[in-house]
């Protein structure tokens, strides 16, 4: 890893950002794929439905998100072939955890949230880190501009803090209404400061009725 | 087929050239229940017949979904069946992951009857005993292929393999020459006659059969039971106030005039 001569990750740049309510899901990705100071793309999705209650948004390295999600897909189209049925979001929160840590002395580049409903219907975000480490909560942000989000988020949620102990369950009391506006905002904000962060923001919404899709146009430069 | 000196092992040939073991395989097939298919240019059907061990216990799952454009039909050890679908996931699952594109129904029938003929040329193997319908469509249109335990493979515009498959072959040879411009409705009703034929006089209904189609815009997915019973009942209404040779048009009106939400 020391040698730079055959370093083998990029960061192509980007922020992710998901929060969990009672009864839904705000999984949202900014569209830019940047490489140093440049832009190779202002239309990149970064984010993947792994299954029907569950998607991830990962920030990062693109090459590995790429590989990762085909890893996913692949290992879920095996689990339906042998159980009938969709995986739920917590299983696939295991299985990427799992994915993330088989590959501990290589990892993969790639910051991940995945979010959707759980078991009992109700809002579930799980973050990760590179290799797997990974943790429920009522919200996450990950990327270059989680450091300008989080604390945003931190306030304006109106959920129990993340910090405090015991871990109590963080699921925000907002409507899906005021929470998909909030991400918007973030997301307006992060675009002011951060280079790698603007274009479009792909904001998913996943509830009882299905997962919806929205894009929204961000400041371009 | 009588036991002879030449049996035991499948490493060895008959003074005849034959390898009896293999042989023996294929008879497991016919004992089996039975299962048709059925091909058109568009669609291809799989039916077949689902005996119980009991009146307790349930009925054997023949019918496997593979991939989205895939699905077999098996006839003899259930067992060596389901071992074999699920080998055939995992192919379809790799070429998907590596091309990003459905593998071609031929390449899989080969690989299969690759499989099977490793198992007859090891002398510390057994050959499969199961036999396998394949139904898929692919870039080059709709396939029905039979893989024998031998490691043949053969490509069907219609077949019947199981017990008293015959009687299905029968039928099915005096109509296959109009399946291919035979619509999605007029082929699930063909399969579902020649199971009838199979059955030999016993009740056909939907929970002693499996259907199961894929087609142009249709991904592999079995029928429902009720759908089923609706598509029998309709067939058993045309089949009192017809003959049995009634030519195609009535059978479409009828097709028309039962519900069916397909």
């Amino acid at each position: 890893m020391a040698l730079s001569r055959n370093w083998m990750y990029e960061n192509n740049g980007g922020t992710c950002v998901a929060i969990a309510g009672s009864d839904y899901c705000v999984i949202a990705a900014d569209t830019r794929l940047s490489v140093g100071y440049s832009i190779y793309t202002r239309d990149y999705s970064k984010i993947c439905k792994l299954a029907d209650k569950c998607v991830m948004a990962s920030s990062g390295f693109q090459g590995d998100l790429k590989a990762l999600q085909k890893n996913l897909a692949a290992k879920h189209l095996i689990y339906q072939h042998q159980h009938s049925k969709q995986m739920s979001c917590p299983a696939m929160a295991q299985l990427l955890s799992n994915t993330l840590y088989y590959k501990r002395f290589f990892p993969y580049y790639t910051f991940n949230i995945l979010g959707g409903l759980d078991s009992d219907g109700k809002g579930c975000v799980y973050t990760y880190d590179a290799v797997g480490s990974y943790e429920r909560v009522g919200y996450s942000a990950q990327g270059s501009g989680a450091g300008l989000i989080i604390p945003v988020l931190d306030n304006q949620l109106k959920s129990p803090s993340p910090l405090l102990l015991p871990a109590k369950d963080a699921v925000t009391p907002l409507s899906e209404v005021e929470a998909v506006d909030l991400v918007k905002d973030v997301f307006a904000s992060a675009t002011e400061r951060d280079i790698y962060t603007g274009d479009k923001v792909e904001i998913v919404v996943i509830n009882a009725s299905g997962i919806r899709q929205e894009l929204m146009e961000l400041r371009k430069d | 087929m009588f036991r002879n000196q030449y049996d035991t092992d499948v490493t060895t040939w008959s003074p005849a050239g034959r390898l009896f073991q293999v042989e023996y395989a294929m008879e497991a097939v016919k004992q089996g229940a039975a299962a048709v298919g059925l091909r058109s240019t568009s669609h291809v059907v799989l039916a077949t017949v689902n005996k119980a061990a009991s009146d307790l216990s349930s009925h054997q799952r023949k019918v496997f979904k593979i991939d989205d454009h895939i699905g077999v039909a098996i006839a003899g050890l259930t067992a060596d069946g389901r071992v074999l679908s699920r080998y055939l996931r995992n192919e379809c699952i790799n070429h998907a992951f590596v091309y990003e594109s459905p593998l071609p129904v031929s390449r899989l029938v080969v690989r299969l009857a690759d499989k099977a003929q490793v198992c007859t040329q090891r002398s510390w193997k057994r050959p499969f005993g199961v036999g396998l319908l394949v139904a898929g469509l692919d870039e080059t249109g709709a396939h029905l292929y039979y893989n024998c335990p031998s490691g043949n493979y053969f490509e069907y515009q219609a077949f019947a393999i199981g017990s008293r498959s015959q009687a299905a072959k029968t039928f099915l040879e005096r109509r296959f020459e109009s399946f291919n411009s035979y619509s999605r409705d007029e082929l699930i009703k063909d399969a579902l006659f020649a199971i009838k034929e199979t059955l030999q006089g016993e009740k056909l209904t939907s929970s002693i059969c499996t259907v199961a189609i894929v087609g142009s815009g249709e991904p592999f997915h079995m029928i429902d039971q009720k759908t089923l019973q609706e598509m029998i009942d309709a067939m058993e209404i045309k089949e009192d106030s017809a003959a049995d040779e009634a030519p195609m048009q009535d059978e479409d009106k009828s097709t028309e005039a039962a519900p069916m939400d397909i």
